[in-house]
């Protein structure tokens, strides 16, 4: 699906738990995911602590965005 | 002794010997016996069959009224009672072979016969017809024509014969993609060990299964400017309002929802739910937030590191979804983003 849209020219972050999955299938930026049940979140964490969490994987993401890649790239 | 077999072979105006493409526009027509590269033919079945009939038509005629010529075509072979239709070969030709591969199987469902064509892998009739009938491999030109005429009619006669038909490999034809159950002699894992040596040895290998196959998509240009972007976000999470009312599938989706996020700046767990058989979703029902980021980017918006968030936030269901409907769902999708004029996408995956 990732590579659909970028095929449009459309740049996308795929936040996955799940890297190698998203590179075998060509999937161009990806970022780590916190887990399989909660990509951007965790229940055991206090409400500020996860907000924390989402906010650095998007930041993440974001600069996947504004990086140009060659093929796909797991941004740590 | 059987009878001989009767052959209609079908060729485009060149390989029928009356010109090249001043006269591709010539409507189907038949002619008793073999004809240009139907004689080719006739001397590879010799006294075991005999073309009874050449079906000739200019590649143009076909290319713009495919349907048309095919019953036409269809018609004119009829009285002649074939047991066999050879198609081509079209090698590289692109109208010839898409009419070889459309015909092959008009001749198979509507004559009851079978029918073999051939043609050059990038060919476009092969994707097209390949997992419907048979097209014995050729070259990009017609060097080798006698062999390649000599499969196509050996792989004839077995289907006529009903003969058990071998591996593509073995035939030289394009897999029909099915998988056929063999017995071997040799149990799992003495096979995988002997494939293994095979490699370390730098021998080739023939895999038992074959392993899925993913194209590579030139990625999309970064975002220059992330204050003047429009951010969608997707999911495949298999996010949706209560009630589902859209009907997204729990599994092997075949299509996206949208959910319209304009008056929210947060998703609140009892409004929305996962609905998806692939994982847990305990906790993304609790707060939807843990799959869709939405206060994150509504913070980003407001304080002009993003210059919008999309309002319309994209969700399906990626479990047990099938490559091709992957596909499918992805180009829709990257429709709707354009005319949403989407700069870029956070896809969050489960």
């Amino acid at each position: 699906m990732a590579k659909e849209i970028e095929r449009a020219g459309i740049p996308v972050s795929q936040i996955t738990s799940l890297p190698n999955i998203a590179a075998m299938a060509n999937s161009n930026r990806i970022v780590q995911a916190h887990g399989i049940i909660h990509p951007v979140g965790d229940a055991a964490m206090a409400p500020e602590e996860e907000r924390e969490l989402r906010r650095s994987l998007v930041r993440k993401a974001l600069e996947a965005l504004q990086t140009d890649v060659e093929g796909p790239r797991l941004f740590k | 002794m059987l009878k001989p077999l009767r052959v209609v072979q079908y060729v485009n105006q060149f390989f029928g010997q009356l010109g090249g493409e001043e006269k591709a526009f010539v409507e189907p027509h038949v002619k008793e016996g073999p004809v240009g590269l139907g004689l080719a033919t006739q001397k590879e079945l010799g006294d075991g069959g005999q073309v009874v009939a050449t079906v000739i038509c200019g590649d143009n005629y076909v290319g713009e009224h495919l349907e048309e010529a095919i019953d036409i075509m269809i018609e004119l072979m009829r009285p002649y009672k074939p047991d066999l239709v050879i198609a081509g070969p079209a090698f590289n030709a692109g109208r010839y072979g898409m009419a070889a591969g459309a015909l092959c199987q008009a001749v198979q469902e509507r004559l009851g016969i079978p029918a073999v064509t051939g043609m050059y892998n990038e060919n476009p009739g092969v994707g097209l017809y390949r997992e419907k009938v048979y097209i014995i491999e050729t070259g990009s030109t017609s060097k080798n024509l006698p062999e390649i005429i000599h499969r196509m009619a050996k792989l004839g006669i077995k289907l006529v014969n009903k003969e058990r038909v071998g591996k593509p490999r073995e035939e030289g034809y394009f897999s029909h993609g099915f998988l056929v159950n063999e017995l071997s002699d040799k149990k799992a894992p003495e096979r995988a060990v002997d494939m293994l040596l095979a490699q370390f040895r730098g021998e080739p290998i023939e895999p038992e299964l074959k392993l899925a196959t993913f194209d590579q998509v030139k990625p999309a240009p970064a975002v220059k400017k992330l204050n003047e972007a429009n951010i969608a976000l997707v999911t495949d999470g298999g996010l949706v309002p209560q009630g589902n009312p859209d009907k997204l599938e729990w599994m092997a989706a075949t299509k996206y929802v949208t959910i319209d996020i304009s008056e929210r700046d947060h998703l609140k767990g009892g409004e929305f739910y996962a609905n998806h058989t692939g994982y847990d979703t305990s906790e993304v029902n609790d707060d939807p937030m843990r799959l869709v980021p939405l206060d994150v980017l509504r913070e980003l918006e407001a304080r002009g590191v993003v210059r919008k968030l999309n309002p319309t936030l994209y969700s399906t269901t990626g479990v047990a979804t099938t490559i091709e409907y992957s596909q499918k769902i992805g180009s829709a999708l990257a429709e709707r983003l354009k005319a949403d004029g989407v700069d870029a996408v956070i896809l969050t995956s489960t």
